[in-house]
Parts: C-alpha cells; structure tokens; sequence
C-alpha cells in the first residue's frame, strides 16, 4: 500500500483546525474580507489534499488487491517495521492517470478497472494517540486458551515478511466464546508473531508473546494469555480511517465546503462579523471530517456533536434577532434528543462487544455475534440518533427553522453534508443494522414516510428557503428509505447527488436573495411604502388561495417567525410585521421576508441569468429529469426498493414503499416545478425582483461548477463509464445486485414518467394556468391548512412536550429549588452563624480561665489515664 | 522525688491560677516547668534511662525561650497599660 495517502490523511483534519485558530488569533488583525480569503484558501487546500489521497487511494485499489487484511498492514507499520508489501495478484494496471486535479476531480474519486469485483477494500486505518485508556487491575487477569496452529514457524531465523501463521484462537469478549481464525502475516520482528493484530479487540495490536514461547509452539500447542489482553479495559483511540466510503464523503465535505465558502466571500461581503462566521465554517469543516474520518464509534459521536454545536453557532449566527438564536436553540435541543438515544447506543456497543473500533465491531456483528433483543436494541438505538441528525420523522422539527442561518450555511450544514451524517452512519455501522432486520425495515419506513411527509408539506410553502428546506427533509428520507432497503450504495449515491443539487439550489436561492434585496434596495420603491406589497398582493392571488379560517391568531407562540435576515446591511422589513398593511385575505404565510418570498419573485431568468440558469439545472436534478446527477440516484433507491418486493424477505411492505417513493417523486416534481416557475418565470411580482441584478463572480463561480457536478455527477454509476463510484462503495459497503428484480428500463422510465408529469403538473398549474390553484385549495380547504402550517407537528410538539415543560419548571423552580433545595443551604449557613454566637462566649478573654480550663482539662485527661484500662470498654470498643 | 515534684507543680499551678500579677504568673509557670523537670530527672533515674534527663535539656531551653517570649509581652503590656495585672487583659476576648 502507498503511503502516501496514509500519511496526508491528519493534514486534511490539521488544515481546518489550523484556520480555526488562526482565524481566532490573527482575524482581528486580518479583517474580515482577508479572514474569509484565507478560510476558503484552507479549504481549498484540504480539497486539494483529498483529491491526491483519492488519487493514490485508487492506485492502491488497483496495485493492492491480496492485501490479507488492510488494517494488519498499517498495524505492523506503526509497530516500525517497514509494513507489508502486496503482491498484487489480480490487480490490474489501469489507474486513474486521466482524471484532472479541478473542480471535476470530484469525479475523479474512481478507478476505472472494470473486473473488480473480487478486490478486497484498501482500508488504511491510522491511530494517532490513544486518547482514554482504563487499565483493569491485575486481579482482573484470568487465563484464556489460545491454540495456535504454527504451520510455518519452525525457525525464527528464517522468516520472511512474506510468510504467513495461522492462527486460531479461542477467545471470549462480552458476547461470548468464539472462535476466530486468521491468517498472520509474519512481520519483521519476530518477537511479534503471534499476538499481534489477532482478532482485534480480543488481543491488542502490540502484544508480545516471547521468542521462547513462539519457538516452543508447536501443531495444536496451547499458550494462555491474560483475560486482561483478551478483553482490554476501555481505549478509545483517536484514529484515522480511510476507505471507499470515507474518502468519498471526505471529497463531498471539502469539495462542496470550498465551494460554499467561495461563495460566502461574495455573499457575506457587507456582514461585519465575517470572522467569526468564518472561524465557525472552518470549525466546522473539521469537525465534519473528524465524523467521516473516524476510525470508531467514539470518534464519529465526536464529530457528530461537534457539527451539531456548529450548526447552532451557524443558525444563531444572527443572534441579535431572538428569533435566530430561538431556531439554534431548538435543533440543538431536538438534536439531543437523538445523541441521548445515540450514546445510550454507544454504551450497548462497548458492553456488547468490547470495542468501540469500527474495525472490531462490524466485523463481530456481520459474523452474528449477537442475537436476540441487543441486537435489535443497538440500531434501533442508532436509528433514532440518526433521525435527530438528519432530520427525519419525528425529530426533523428543527431543520426548516435552521433556515435563519445564513443561505451558504444552510447550504453546506443543512443541505449537501451534516445532515447526511445519519445516512452515513447508518452505511457505515451496516452490519449492526443487517443483525436486526425489523430496525432496518423501520428506517425505510421512517424514511418512506418522512420523504412523503415533506413533499407534501413543500408543496405549498412560499419562502424559497423553505421549500428547499422540506425538500431537504424529503430527499433525506429517500436516502434512509435506500439504506433501509439494504443498498447502501445507493443510499451513499443520492447523498452525493443532492449534496452537489441542493448545495447549488440553496447557493442559488442565495444568490436570488442577493439579487432581490438588489433589487429592493435600488429599485426605488421599497416594500415598505406599500407599492411593492400591492404587485405583489395582486399576482398572490393565484399562489396563494384564499381561505376562510382566519389564522392571522392561528400562529403558535412558538412558531418561528422567519427572521430579518440583515445581509447587505439593510435594514430589511419584515412583511410578517406589515401584515398590519391589510393583505387582501388570511395569510398563513405572513412571517416571510420579501426577499425569501416566492411570490414575490419572477422572471428571474432574464435579470439573473446565470443564478437563474444554474437554479433551473439543480431544480431539474432535483424533480429527477434524465440525465441530471438526481435521476440516477432516485431511480437506484426506487429500483432497489423494488428489488427487495421480489427478495426472499419481501412482500408488500417494499411494495408500498415503492410506491411512496414514486409517489414522492412525482410531488418532487411538481414543488420544484412550483418553485421554478414561480421564482424564474413570468413577470416580475415586486421591485425587487424587477430590479433584480447578477451577483459577484465569488457567487455565480460556484453555482456555475456545482450546476456542472449536478448535471454529470450522476454518471458516476453507470457501466459505461466504468461505474467508478459502486467500485469505490461496493467493498465497504457490500455488492448490491438486484438480482430478479424488475428490469433497469422499465425502472428508468417509470420514475422519468413520474418526473416529468410532475413537472407537467406544476407547469399546468404555475405556468399555463390551465387549472387554478386557488381552486384546489378552496376545494380542499383542510388539506391546505393542515399543509400550510406544517401538519401541525411543531404545535403538536408545543402541546405535549414544550407547555408541559413549562408549566413544570416553574413549579420546580419554586417548590422545589426555592422551597427545599435553598431553605437547606441557607439553613446550614443560619445555623453555623447561631452556633458560633453561642459560642464565642467561651473565648472571654480572662486568662485564668483559660488556665482553669487547662487544668481541669489535665486533671480530666489524668482520670482517664488512670482509669483508662476500667473505660476503654466504653470509649474505645 | 516525685513527691517533691507534685508539691511544686502544685505551688505552682495555683500560683498560675490565682495570682494576679503577670509577673508572678509567669514565675509560677517556671515552677510548674521545673516541678515536671524534676520528675523528669527522677523517673529517669529510677528507670535508668537516660532519656528522661536527654528531655529536660529541651525543656530547660523551652522555658528559657518562654520567658523571654513571656516577659516581652509583660513589659509591652505594663507600657500600654501601666499595671501588669492578667485580669485586665481581656481585648481578644469573643
């Protein structure tokens, strides 16, 4: 293995933190527009380096096929021996020399060899330091049989790093006595031939069994190692790990992260507080690297809470409007709900199975170590972490609220990356869920449900960010419905087609933000003065239909009124406070800023041309139009769903979820079609939108490169370009053929006829006008409502947990912390002061009667010597 | 011996108790430490032991170190006061 990429992978961690801190030690003195050159700089680095850890990554997948065990290989490395060289026998030549180093690179994560199917995955796994360990005491120490089967150790003096022992040993951890067999490379040192890197989590890398013991083995000898090494007391290492799955989530992160931080030089430009927002992004590109890059359970769960703690630094960034700072507070809050149920899962991991090291778990579990109620216990415990951070059914409250962030915030944390961490985990720790199918089918169906949920929800949603928002919330539920399905690969798939179109339609409603505020600020007529709100107010007549329950009052208390976002440094107005300039109707949308409302977009296109061209292709990646990255991706988890109806555990469950999916597919389409029509076409509903103008090139550069990605990103799968990406995913993730399954074109074309005929749909309504909207909405003024606010799940939530909440703590705070907790502290303190005025009466001042004291206290300590023997039944027992 | 030594210790400590001059006080604590002396001296001899009268070296430079100590503070307080009398001494007390 080359190590080349081994050795680069702590600098792609480095880089970002060291932004971090110099950003917070030298910003001051940069400036803010400086602060964000060098952060971008960093992470356009960091790319940079992961592009050449791909590139060697796939050389090695190439040169490397035989590798017994990739992991042994670095092991024996850090032990100094030089590591083992492979001999590559069905490794094929053909390497990655074409793939260019830009912003494609992001394509070029492949290795375009096209009969590998057999290569076992190149995993390099680095520990940089051990970060806990707890050493159990010796009495702990019990004996374990060990059986080594030496085969080619007869002589120490004539082994070659090449040869190989087999080893066998018995060996008890927590889920019980198991056998394992494998096959040693024998190192250099030859003190270390046995021991080392057996059954990892049983004897720790590093154990040492002496030369005499090594020569006295013979066929089917028994040795005996400490219980101590068989089950090491708690480490948790710091380690690196890279394969398939993590090094293209590392491309995805800093890819799209340089992106986006290119971006927010140009959006972010007139923001006085640009270093700390750019501080917080590098801290977060780090702590999204710590998650992906973790080498075990303990390091993904570090990552996961930092991006969280960045993610609410992010969406309170504004803090100066509470109503920001109340939307961090939330997802922080529902996210911890998730990590609680999370580390509750970790903990069962450790008791089980004695490891948190992905390298040890998933290995046991895939090989059944644990049946029974653990089992399903672990990933259902997962299962609700991950539904926390990717905001699936029921904790996915807090994401369309995380919109008060900045739009390239909401573009890299809430879109394209940490919000996929639970679909990465999930990838990730797969063998944990496959032990506990019931779990597995219960994330297809929370995800089935959640996509479904939220498509409808963003049907009729006006603020452009929220419509992306939902949009989010459903295409994350369509991955977990393909993780929950078993294909992982495609799950990981369609992460990586949305992240480049939804980074690209969040980046380019930012951008159509930009442009209106623009618009607002130069067009002369503010919306304030009326004029704006009256176009607007005459053309809302067909987006918005009218109703008859008043819901001016209908606004929960602690429904987010959808802050005033403040990016140019004008004071924007809030139209949700105008709503006093009497809209013509009840308006459920009241709280939207002019700048994010939809209806007050149109013709776009025209004013805007590359923001509205770049929107146009990732709304059609999004809706799923062939050959945009978002077909492929969709079309993979609608087939492999299909494929598992047919499956020996199929039935009509996968047949219902396929049809939500398609189902999903074509409200997809029609939102977006909505959204596209509404923001890009037709006439000009404002002034803002009429004088809309082009943003810098900082902005439309990255719009323009992840257009590209999402027009082409979806290539990746197919066979004819060698389907680099299920080569790079099928050894971490397992091969996934849908074998039986229904025909690949028939698949192709059913989700293309979903697709279009949503967008026919949303043009029949938005565009041609053939039906009125207003009139399905009247016809059906329930399903409005219902989906106009959001099917009621934040009151829901405000009803059963947050009133309760409230009422509860202030009985607390006053019976119990004022009535008991405060009356006992005050209480010592009172009594202490009551003692010592009794007391101070002693000390009088008279020195004889101190001397008094003193002498009776001698006459008393003189009977109790005297009669000492006679009391020390009653003083001393 | 040891008699001896009782009578003095407690000449001695009644000294202490009920004397009121600050300069007899402190002599009755000199004669309270050498009645212990004495007793000292005594039991190591009865004993045989030298220990007893290795310890009355220590407690004589004790005593010497005490009285400097003791008579210091009796002189700063007759110049404060103008009398030496312990039952006018009573600014500490609680």
């Amino acid at each position: 293995m080359d190590m080349t990429a081994y050795s680069l992978l702590p600098l792609t961690l480095a880089l970002p933190l060291a932004g971090v801190v110099l950003l917070t030690l030298f910003g001051g003195r940069l400036g803010g527009a400086r602060s964000g050159v060098l952060a971008t700089a960093i992470v356009g680095l960091t790319f940079l380096v992961a592009v050449a850890i791909a590139l060697d990554f796939t050389d090695s997948v190439t040169a490397s096929g035989s590798l017994p065990d990739g992991s042994a290989g670095i092991g024996s490395a850090e032990d100094g021996s030089t590591g083992d060289v492979a001999v590559g026998d069905h490794g094929v030549g053909d390497a990655t020399g074409d793939h260019g180093v830009d912003e494609s690179g992001l394509l070029g994560d492949s290795s375009s060899t096209d009969d590998q199917h057999g290569v076992v995955a190149p995993h390099i796994e680095r520990s940089l330091w051990t970060w806990i360990r707890v050493k159990r005491s010796f009495a702990d120490y019990e004996l374990v049989p060990v059986t080594i089967a030496a085969r080619d150790i007869p002589d120490l003096s004539r082994i070659t790093p090449d040869m190989v022992a087999v080893v066998e040993v018995q060996a008890g951890t927590r889920a019980g006595p198991r056998t394992v067999r494998e096959e040693l490379p024998l190192m250099w040192d030859p003190e270390a031939i046995v021991g080392v890197q057996i059954f990892r989590g049983a004897i720790t890398p590093g154990t040492i069994l002496s030369t005499r013991v090594a020569t006295a083995l013979g066929a089917d000898d028994k040795i005996f190692v400490p219980a101590d090494l068989a089950s090491p007391g708690f480490t948790a290492d710091v380690s690196l790990t890279l394969d398939g799955l993590s090094l293209l989530m590392l491309l995805i992160v800093t890819g799209v992260g340089f992106l986006i931080h290119l971006f927010s030089i140009g959006y972010m430009a007139h923001d006085p507080d640009r270093r700390r927002y750019f501080t917080y992004l590098n801290l977060f590109i780090f702590s999204m690297l710590v998650l992906v890059l973790g080498g075990n359970f303990l390091m993904l769960f570090v990552g996961w809470e930092l991006v969280g703690a960045c993610s609410y630094l992010l969406i309170g960034f504004w803090h100066r409007d509470p109503a920001n700072a109340w939307a961090g507070r939330k997802a922080f809050i529902v996210n911890r709900i998730g990590d609680m149920a999370f580390v509750i899962g970790l903990m069962l991991i450790w008791t089980t199975y004695g490891s948190l090291a992905f390298a040890d778990v998933l290995p046991a579990a895939a090989g059944g170590a644990v049946t029974g109620s653990i089992a399903i216990a672990i990933p259902a415990l997962l299962l609700i972490g991950a539904t926390g951070k990717s905001a699936q059914l029921p904790l996915f409250v807090w994401l369309p609220d995380a919109m008060a962030g900045p739009t390239p915030v909401s573009a890299l944390i809430h879109a394209a990356t940490m919000v996929t961490a639970g679909v990465y985990m999930i990838a990730r720790a797969h063998p944990l869920f496959e032990a506990a199918p019931v779990v597995l089918a219960a994330v297809a169906i929370v995800g089935a449900a959640t996509a479904l949920m939220a498509a409808l929800i963003a049907l009729v949603q006006v603020d452009i960010k929220r419509v992306l928002a939902y949009s989010t919330v459903s295409q994350l539920g369509y991955m977990f419905m393909a993780v929950g399905a078993g294909a992982y690969a495609a799950g990981v798939f369609h992460l990586m087609t949305h992240a480049f179109f939804k980074a690209l339609l969040f980046l380019g409603a930012g951008s159509v933000m930009h442009a209106m505020e623009h618009g607002f600020a130069h067009g002369g007529a503010h919306p304030a003065d009326g004029s704006g709100r009256e176009s607007a107010s005459m053309s809302d007549a067909s987006f918005d239909p009218p109703l008859d329950a008043p819901s001016s009052a209908s606004h929960a208390p602690a429904s987010i009124s959808t802050p005033d976002l403040d990016v140019d440094g004008h004071s924007e107005v809030d139209l949700g406070g105008a709503g006093a300039s009497s809209p013509p109707r009840p308006d459920h949308f009241t709280d939207v800023p002019a700048h994010q409302d939809m209806r007050m977009m149109g013709g776009l296109l025209s004013r805007a041309p590359i923001t509205g061209w770049t929107f146009l292709v990732g709304g059609l990646a999004l809706a799923g139009v062939f050959p945009l990255a978002g077909f492929w991706s969709k079309d993979e988890i609608l087939l492999e769903t299909l494929a598992r109806a047919g499956g020996s555990d199929g039935g009509t469950l996968w047949v219902v979820l396929y049809g939500v999916g398609l189902f999903t597919a074509l409200l997809t389409a029609i939102y977006t079609g909505r959204q596209l029509l509404m923001v890009l076409a037709g006439a000009p509903r404002s002034t803002g939108a009429k004088n809309a103008a082009e943003s810098p090139w900082t902005m439309t550069l990255p719009l323009v490169v992840l257009a590209v990605l999402s027009a082409v990103g979806g290539l990746v799968v197919l066979q004819t370009f060698g389907a680099p990406l299920l080569h790079l995913l099928e050894p971490v993730l397992g091969a996934h053929p849908a074998e039986g399954g229904p025909s690949k074109l028939n698949m192709a074309l059913m989700a293309s006829a979903a697709s279009l005929s949503g967008l026919a749909i949303a043009y029949a309504l938005y565009g041609a006008r053939a039906i009125d909207p207003d009139r399905i909405a009247t016809a059906l003024p329930v399903a409005y409502r219902w989906l106009s606010r959001k099917l009621m799940i934040d009151e829901l939530y405000d009803a059963v947990v947050v009133h309760p909440f409230q009422r509860l703590a202030p009985a607390l705070w006053h019976r119990i912390d004022e009535g008991v907790l405060d009356r006992v502290v005050n209480g010592a303190g009172r009594s202490l002061i009551a003692s010592a005025q009794a007391w101070r009466h002693v000390q009088n001042g008279r020195v004889r009667s101190y001397g008094l004291s003193i002498a009776l206290g001698a006459v008393a300590l003189g009977i109790l010597l005297v009669f000492a023997d006679r009391l020390s039944g009653v003083l001393l027992p | 011996m040891l008699v001896l030594s009782g009578i003095l210790f407690a000449i001695g400590a009644s000294g202490v108790l009920l004397r009121c001059n600050a300069i007899l006080v402190l002599m009755s604590v000199e004669l309270m430490l050498n009645a212990v002396n004495i007793a000292l001296v005594s039991t190591a001899r009865a004993l045989g032991d030298l220990d007893g009268q290795l310890f009355v070296f220590f407690s004589l430079s004790i005593a010497a170190a005490e009285v400097a100590v003791g008579l210091a503070i009796v002189v700063a307080i007759y110049r404060s006061l103008g009398r030496t009398d312990v039952d006018d001494i009573g600014a500490m007390h609680g």
